[in-house]
């Protein structure tokens, strides 16, 4: 897992190192500087010279400003290497999630992958920052504090052979209680704010059905369990302050005892005064460098969990390839499924396509009817290889989608897709999604092939309205008009149409399909849609059930032959649909 | 999603918090100080103590080691230590005693903290969801559900570290402080002044550092909050990406984004980094000035001011020393508990603001009762369920109580409304439903057919005209028990964590099983539930993600099936049925709603088809009302929409 982090590191190597080197400074100077100051106070207790007094106090002088630039740099290399490291975390997963096919990103959620782009990078970058600089500082600190504290203090420094065991025990005790009750609270606490969530969502169900009372009882009892649970852990964690504290407290009483016992006896010639206060700011360096160690410990662990999920995200290899030697053009319109079995996941126990049999001559018009889970989707899903079939081939303009370079056969055909989307931006700048050279006259012209332009030009700015975030200032018949639009941009040999005039009014709906017939007869059309209208004119009908062809024909032989298309269109003509969602 | 805050995660929001505008907020403060106090009259006071006692038994101690060391100074030259014994130990005993002391308070103080914290906010998390639940819609609908949820979330997260660690931390430092401060006086005037220098000192650079650092956290804010809209985007947006090539613009459009977030965060972290090692080699060459200062007077030979009167002597100086550092943190630990003292009371603040935002009023006292009815039709109250309900309507006047069978006819009578009051979005409304009828609003989006709904179970109240359930004025009607006697089942649909059969359930709390499978079956949500691996049992989370959105709209279908009421709304019910399977489920939804008083709301016109009135709105108007037959033959709005030359949005 760290290697796979490291690498996001790159050109932030040095400013770590650099972050490294100069807190190493700072320590060292740290250090040094109760050492001197033993010497100043032993030196105006020996009553010596005023000069020694003031170069002793100028030379410590020097001492902190050096210890501040060194202090300031390692902030500021610290800072940049974080940051840094961070932006490229965020760079490698965003580039990696370019690369994701269909069935990568079918895998997270959106909104999964969102938290991991920002929440998670957020506690990682602290982390990093946590671990260069305190990381360094609080061992070496230690280290170094001992090491002075014996060469000072002699026997004095035996204190920390009792003290520091004590204290680290006692930090790695409370943190391995108190970790895991705390990993068990918040689990809970997910969930209560789950529950709230779902309460803010569903306010209008909960009041409609008079169940605030009920609700405050099921909350009131939650809230109370965590409240317990909460106390139990933290009750746990603020035992390291007293901790802490005794631990400090014993340091100094030892210290004070035995060495004015030692200074006493020997006169001075063991220890002195400025050495026994030198002692004291030791133990104190002594005991919280352990602190911290603790609280980085805690703070790594934590941020583990978000390791985790962002490692997820960099080490999962795209399910599609690009083949070598690959094929660029696209010949013609064509589409034939042999023999094509398909699911999403190889751990899925069902197909969502079993054994298709297809072939569609360049120009058709094809339309897909069935119900939810049929396999409409899967079935048109697999032309611009946007899953790989599991079984069988697929084949595009007489050749194995497969063999075709993965941008040119999408460049060839267009998917509008079910769930679509604009972006924030212009209209213009939507459109030019498919083809990104377009002409304002080739732009207007596919809108007025996609029944798009007529709104468009009762907008204000006409082609330059904005579209927020989401495309929510745009009705849903508008939304999938202007996607249609986009696709066609592309001029693609194959137009596929995932259920994408649903919103769209029933009379436009016959317009679009109009001018796609006038307009783009070359052109190869899938057309999936809930309305039988918007396939009875096809070539062919393709009725899906289960995953499998369930029949196929024209609108008048289905109407024969298909039991489940005639109970549609039955439903659909008697009920006069005009069908909106 | 993970929308809590480990104990010491700073967070992005944590930081947006810091930089905003700094204002002590002492109403918020007292407000909570008084709750607390109020939850814990015993418990807070002694921690409270414990917290004073531990500070002033922590600065104390700085006398005694300067008496150690003052005793050792004295038998120095001596080499006697059993003589200097009877001086020195019995003032390390202390010491140590005074020590035991103040551990025991730190023991007491942080334990009682962690309760009285924990408590606290459990008692807020309670009072808040208390609170919200008797908000009106109208909260609901005008406050994002995001900004609600972070009411639990990270205001509750600001106010733990404001009542566990700020203001404990506070009072414990300012204490420290005046009580060093004291000691100082008590050994050297001369050189407290100069630690005070010092002090001003760091405050100003915590200022100049502070100020800088505040500046680039709130554009790093900035360009978080850019990064994650643009990635929010991209990433639900990922598959039209994939589908027009558009890896490589997306990828340069982020790294634009990503660049200019990293060049603010470095900045804004850079200055904040820099600030503690600044503070503390300040505080190490005011030690550096104290210790040469002290040295330089005793050396000269200056006469001390102190209020005990004691010359200068090395037994001063350095306990002095110790006292500077002890000193300086504290202050600083003052100025950065201030910080985050304004940002829980903040948090705090916000929370208030929930609490006490206006709850819903209800003043109807016209309640829904179970009801005999005997041969000569005359309705008596009863307690046991039995199927018949009745409206209990006291009226003031005379005392007397009359008793009308609930029946499910609504009327409204001349109906405005409006959201607010400048914009009147629904116009001289009247409909009447008979008891049975099938009452069904077309119209666009925004003409007002779901407002007409929150009307009539009183999410809103109107502004003008009537409105009479079973001949009740529904403002006489207590609100739980005329909601009661609506079953709404929303496009929208929310189910909630837990088990099909307990959602299921909601509608009614004390169906049996079999009730709650029957009403599954009356409304065609059985077959689907039964195929489930669990059936019944299985456990739906995130509101039940783990179904379609069709399958969804079946159960709470169901949901409001099982609560039996005369009067159903049926807002877009059905709308992400597929049309395959509403053709399987329409036969359930029409026994769904044989015999029951039912409003229905549907884009698609074959829902409506058969319904006894349906009206055409337009603009919060009703343009056009009659049955589906007069309506074709008027060969108006309907007409066009019947025939598809009209688009529903």
């Amino acid at each position: 897992m760290i290697k796979t982090l490291a690498k996001s590191i790159r050109e932030y190597k040095l400013p770590s190192i650099l972050t490294l080197i100069f807190i190493m400074g700072e320590v060292l100077i740290e250090v040094y500087i109760p050492f001197i100051t033993a010497d100043l106070v032993n030196s105006i207790k020996a009553s010596a010279p005023i000069e020694t007094v003031v170069k002793t106090g100028l030379y410590l002088g020097l001492m902190a400003v050096l210890s501040l630039c060194c202090g300031g740099i390692a902030g500021f290399t610290c800072a940049k290497a974080s940051a840094g490291f961070a932006k490229n975390l965020r760079h490698d997963m965003f580039s990696k999630i370019q690369r994701y096919s269909f069935g990568n990103i079918d895998k997270f959620s959106s909104t999964s992958l969102v938290t991991r782009l920002t929440t998670d990078v957020t506690n990682v970058q602290q982390s990093y920052m946590m671990i260069i600089r305190t990381a360094v500082r609080s061992p070496m600190m230690f280290i170094f504090s001992i090491i002075m504290a014996y060469r000072m203090g002699g026997t004095l420094a035996t204190t920390f052979v009792v003290v520091v065991p004590v204290l680290l025990f006692g930090l790695l005790f409370v943190a391995r209680k108190a970790m895991p009750a705390f990993r068990r609270v918040f689990k809970k606490y997910d969930r209560l704010n789950e529950s709230i969530e779902e309460n803010v969502r569903g306010m209008r169900v909960v009041k409609g059905f008079s169940r605030e009372e009920y609700e405050k009882k099921k909350f009131g009892d939650a809230a109370d369990d965590i409240a317990g649970d909460f106390t139990k852990a933290e009750r746990i964690v603020v035992l390291n302050a007293p901790l802490m504290q005794f631990c400090l407290y014993f340091n100094m009483v030892f210290v004070l005892t035995v060495g004015s016992y030692l200074a006493i006896s020997s006169g001075g010639t063991k220890i002195d005064v400025g050495q026994i206060s030198a002692m004291l700011t030791y133990g104190m360096q002594i005991l919280m460098s352990l602190m911290m160690l603790s609280m980085i410990y805690v703070m790594i662990t934590m941020s583990l969990e978000s390791m985790k999920r962002i490692c997820e995200v960099l080490r999962e290899e795209p399910t599609l390839t690009n083949p070598q030697n690959a094929v660029s053009a696209v010949a013609d319109g064509s589409v034939t499924f042999e023999n094509v079995s398909f699911k999403y996941s190889k751990k899925a126990k069902r197909y969502s396509l079993e054994n298709v049999n297809l072939n569609i001559k360049s120009g058709m018009t094809v339309g897909i009817i069935g119900g939810t889970g049929s396999g409409k989707s899967s079935l048109v899903q697999l032309i611009p290889r946007l899953y790989d079939v599991t079984d069988g081939c697929v084949k595009v303009g007489g050749r194995d989608v497969k063999e075709y370079d993965i941008k040119a056969l999408r460049d060839s055909v267009a998917m509008v897709l079910q769930k679509n989307q604009l972006f924030s931006g212009t209209i213009k700048e939507n459109l030019r999604w498919g083809n990104e050279t377009a002409t304002d006259e080739e732009i207007a012209e596919v809108c007025r092939l996609s029944q798009a332009d007529e709104f468009i030009s009762t907008f204000p700015d006409g082609y330059d309205t904005y579209i927020e975030q989401g495309g929510s200032n745009v009705s849903g018949g508008q939304k999938q008009r202007l996607c249609i639009a986009r696709a066609l941009l592309k001029k693609p040999k194959i137009l596929i149409l995932d259920d994408s005039t649903s919103a769209v009014d029933t009379k436009t709906d016959a317009f679009i399909r109009k001018g796609f017939k006038e307009f783009i007869p070359e052109t190869t059309k899938f057309i999936i849609a809930q309305r039988i209208a918007s396939v009875e004119d096809a070539d062919l009908i393709i009725v899906m059930e289960n995953g499998k062809i369930a029949d196929a024909g024209t609108h008048d032989e289905l109407l024969g032959t298909s039991q489940i298309y005639r109970e549609v269109y039955e439903q659909q003509t008697n009920g006069g649909d005009s069908d909106e969602n | 999603m993970r929308t809590n805050n480990m104990p010491m995660r700073g967070g992005p929001r944590g930081r947006q918090g810091m930089v905003g505008k700094k204002k002590l907020n002492m109403g918020a403060l007292k407000r909570v100080i008084k709750m607390l106090y109020g939850y814990y009259p015993v418990l807070l006071p002694v921690a409270v103590g414990c917290i004073i006692f531990a500070a002033i038994t922590s600065s104390i101690p700085a006398i005694f080691q300067q008496q150690v060391i003052a005793s050792i100074e004295n038998w120095f030259s001596t080499r006697d230590w059993a003589s200097a014994k009877g001086e020195i130990i019995p003032k390390v005993a202390i010491l140590a005693g005074l020590y035991v002391l103040s551990f025991i308070a730190v023991v007491v103080q942080t334990q009682l903290m962690a309760i009285i914290t924990q408590g606290f906010l459990g008692k807020m998390r309670k009072t808040m969801f208390n609170g919200m639940q008797n908000l009106p819609i109208k909260y609901f609908d005008t406050n994002k559900h995001g900004d609600i949820m972070s009411h639990y979330t990270n205001d509750i997260d600001t106010l733990r570290q404001l009542v566990s660690q700020s203001i404990p931390a506070l009072l414990q430092s300012i204490i420290i402080v005046v009580s060093v401060f004291s000691i100082m006086l008590w050994y050297s005037v001369w050189m407290t002044m100069v630690v005070i220098a010092g002090v001003v000192v760091m405050f100003f650079v915590t200022k100049v550092i502070g100020g800088g650092s505040a500046k680039y956290f709130i554009r790093q804010q900035r360009a978080i909050g850019k990064t994650e809209g643009f990635i929010q985007e991209m990433m639900s947006g990922q598959k039209v990406v994939k589908v027009f090539n558009h890896e490589k613009h997306a990828q340069a459009d982020f790294d634009k984004i990503n660049d200019a977030l990293y060049e603010d965060s470095s900045r804004a972290h850079a200055y904040a980094n820099c600030l503690g090692p600044i503070i503390q080699n300040i505080g190490n060459i005011l030690y550096v000035v104290i210790a040469t200062v002290g040295g330089l007077l005793l050396l000269s030979g200056a006469k001390n001011f102190s209020i005990s009167g004691m010359a200068f002597e090395i037994s001063i100086i350095v306990p002095f020393l110790n006292m500077t550092k002890q000193f300086t943190g504290n202050v600083n630990q003052v100025s950065q508990q201030i910080n985050s003292i304004v940002m829980g009371l903040a948090g705090a603040e916000r929370i208030f603001a929930l609490m006490d935002t206006e709850p819903e009023t209800d003043d109807g006292y016209v309640t829904l009762v179970n009801a005999e009815i005997d041969k000569d039709g005359n309705i008596t109250e009863t307690k046991k369920r039995t199927g018949i309900w009745a409206w209990k309507h006291p009226h003031r006047e005379d005392g007397t109580v009359t008793y009308t069978r609930l029946a499910g006819d609504v009327r409204l009578f001349d109906v405005d409304f409006g959201y607010v009051p400048e914009k009147t979005v629904l116009h001289n409304i009247d409909v009447y439903a008979e008891p049975g009828q099938k009452v069904a609003f077309v119209g666009a989006t925004g003409a007002g057919k779901t407002t007409i709904t929150n009307l009539i179970n009183r999410f809103y109240d109107i502004a003008d005209g009537k409105i009479r359930y079973d001949g009740i004025n529904i403002n006489k009607i207590k609100k739980s028990d005329l909601r009661r006697s609506l079953g709404i089942v929303l496009q929208e649909t929310n189910l909630f964590t837990g088990t099909v059969m307990e959602n299921i359930r909601y509608g009614r709390l004390d169906a049996t099983d079999e009730e709650c499978i029957e009403a599954a079956r009356l409304s065609g949500a059985d077959d689907f539930i039964s195929r489930l691996p669990a059936g019944y049992d299985t456990e739906l989370s995130n509101n039940g993600s783990n179904l379609s959105q069709g399958q969804r709209q079946l159960i709470a279908i169901a949901r409001a099936a099982v609560a039996d009421p005369p009067v159903m709304i049926l807002d877009e019910a059905t709308s992400s049925i597929d049309t395959r399977t509403e053709a399987i489920v329409s036969k359930g939804m029409d026994r769904l709603m044989q015999g029951r008083t039912v409003f229905v709301i549907a884009h698609r016109l074959s829902t409506v088809k058969n319904s006894d009135v349906i009206m055409v709105l337009e603009q919060g108007r009703i343009i056009e009302r009659g049955s589906h037959d007069a309506l074709i033959a008027q060969k108006g709005k309907y007409y066009q929409l019947y025939t598809g030359a009209f688009e529903l949005e």
